[in-house]
């Protein structure tokens, strides 16, 4: 348990100090979000219908930008080769990896949707409805691409190659966190049912995310 | 193929390593390699560039899955693999360059279950104790090698396995480092270190690899 915590705390020192790049993503976010009303132009009812889809995907397309750095800095100094020799299950380690990384890429997401809803017209209620669906969801988008920064740990500039295998899995977050955050705005479906399942797939990446990365990363050092 | 070790007493611990062969990007690197190493001993692995020292260290380790043969720590811990009862110390150094020496160390004790008491004495051993706030950054190529030695002494593991382990220390720091394995060996530590030259340790086993240029074929 102190391990974990060491590893936690460590991860969440090294993103807040220079070079960590914990704010990238939220800048990020902002920008992509902040484009979208430039480009549609200012017909506020389209805005206010495609809101919750543009800030879905300025929250994904933002999480990804920081993923190869999740393991892949540790490989290169050689930390990973001590992890793997340390007593700690490394399903563990990468979980707390991915914790760490979540709290400081995924949540920023979160807390600045809010703000963002506004240039899209989104009245509180919906803009409500996105933070809790992003609340749920920007987890699952975490723990699976934690898989893919497994997969491509050893790859110089893995970044992009990343990005091109994690995207395709991480459809059906898309897919019920738009779905519940429209719910909550126009309806008919109530909220709860694709709010459900996107908790459930957020528990279920949150299982077979470090289990699966854990296994690439042995198997990788094969 | 078996990493878990075998049981018996702790005066009898014993690495033993038999008729190994690793492959490495469809290359064959060594075959029918075989040590015995036991409790207060050290083996010196020598070798021309290429020949595997990197490669056997990092199979003791099990970070690199052997082709053939085993390796067994005899008399130690049944539930902890040999990598979780060892050292160790390759060409990274594994320090983050914006947390400081102390933090570094610090964290490595955690993590790695040593005691957070003994970081500080760890830090005056390898002579980094006036860096302990500067940023691993600032830290010279030695100064870095010297504070990764410094986990070796913070956190108690039996078997040490070093990589070329003074390549970029100074005169004083290679007999700091003499000094620090003499005691482990003392303490009836074991000790695998790759090296080109001689690591100054008196009745040293020696390893050569790539000796046998015939047994280096492509598979």
């Amino acid at each position: 348990m102190t391990a974990l915590c060491a590893l936690l705390v460590r991860d969440l020192r090294l993103a807040v100090r220079v070079g960590g790049g914990a704010l990238i993503g939220v800048l990020f976010f902002l920008i992509v979000v902040t484009l979208v009303p430039f480009a549609v132009g200012p017909d506020l009812a389209l805005l206010a219908r495609m809101g919750p889809a543009i800030l879905w995907l300025g929250a994904l397309l933002a999480s990804l930008l920081a993923l190869d750095r999740l393991l892949a800095i540790d490989h290169e100094d050689g930390s990973l080769d001590l992890i793997l020799t340390a007593r700690v299950p490394l399903e563990l380690a990468v979980s707390v990896k991915a914790l760490a990384h979540w709290l400081t890429t995924g949540l920023p997401l979160v807390v600045a949707a809010p703000l963002l809803g506004l240039l899209l017209n989104l009245d509180p209620k919906a803009t409500g409805a996105v933070a809790v669906t992003l609340l749920a969801g920007t987890p699952a988008l975490t723990f699976i691409g934690l898989v893919g920064a497994a997969l491509t740990v050893a790859l110089r500039r893995g970044g992009l190659l990343l990005a091109v295998l994690v995207l395709p899995l991480t459809v059906p977050v898309l897919i019920f966190g738009v779905a519940a955050s429209n719910a909550a705005i126009v309806g008919p479906v109530p909220f709860g049912t694709p709010f459900s399942i996107l908790c459930a797939l957020t528990l279920i990446s949150l299982i077979i995310g470090p289990v699966a990365a854990a296994i690439a990363l042995r198997q990788g050092l094969a | 193929m078996s990493l878990r070790a075998r049981a018996g007493g702790p005066q009898m611990m014993r690495l033993v390593g038999s008729d190994l062969a690793c492959v490495r990007g469809g290359r064959e690197v060594f075959r029918g390699v075989a040590f015995t190493v036991g409790a207060g001993e050290a083996l010196l692995v020598t070798g021309p560039n290429g020949a595997g020292k990197s490669s056997l260290l990092r199979l003791v380790a099990g970070l690199v899955q052997p082709q053939q043969g085993r390796i067994e720590l005899e008399g130690c811990d049944l539930e902890l693999t040999i990598g979780e009862q060892a050292h160790y110390l390759g060409h990274q150094d594994a320090l983050k360059p914006s947390l400081s020496v102390r933090e570094n160390l610090g964290f490595w004790a955690a993590f790695l279950g040593g005691d957070a008491q003994k970081g500080d004495a760890a830090l005056a051993a390898v002579g980094l104790n006036r860096l302990a706030h500067v940023p691993a950054i600032y830290l010279s190529a030695g100064q870095r090698r010297r504070l990764a030695v410094a986990r070796l002494i913070a956190i108690e593991r039996p078997i040490w396995l070093l990589d070329e382990p003074a390549s970029t220390l100074d005169g004083a720091g290679q007999a700091m480092l003499t000094e620090l394995m003499r005691a482990h060996l003392a303490g009836r530590g074991l000790i695998l270190a790759a090296s080109h030259g001689p690591i100054g340790l008196e009745g040293a086993q020696e390893l050569r690899l790539g000796q046998q240029p015939d047994q280096r074929t492509q598979l």
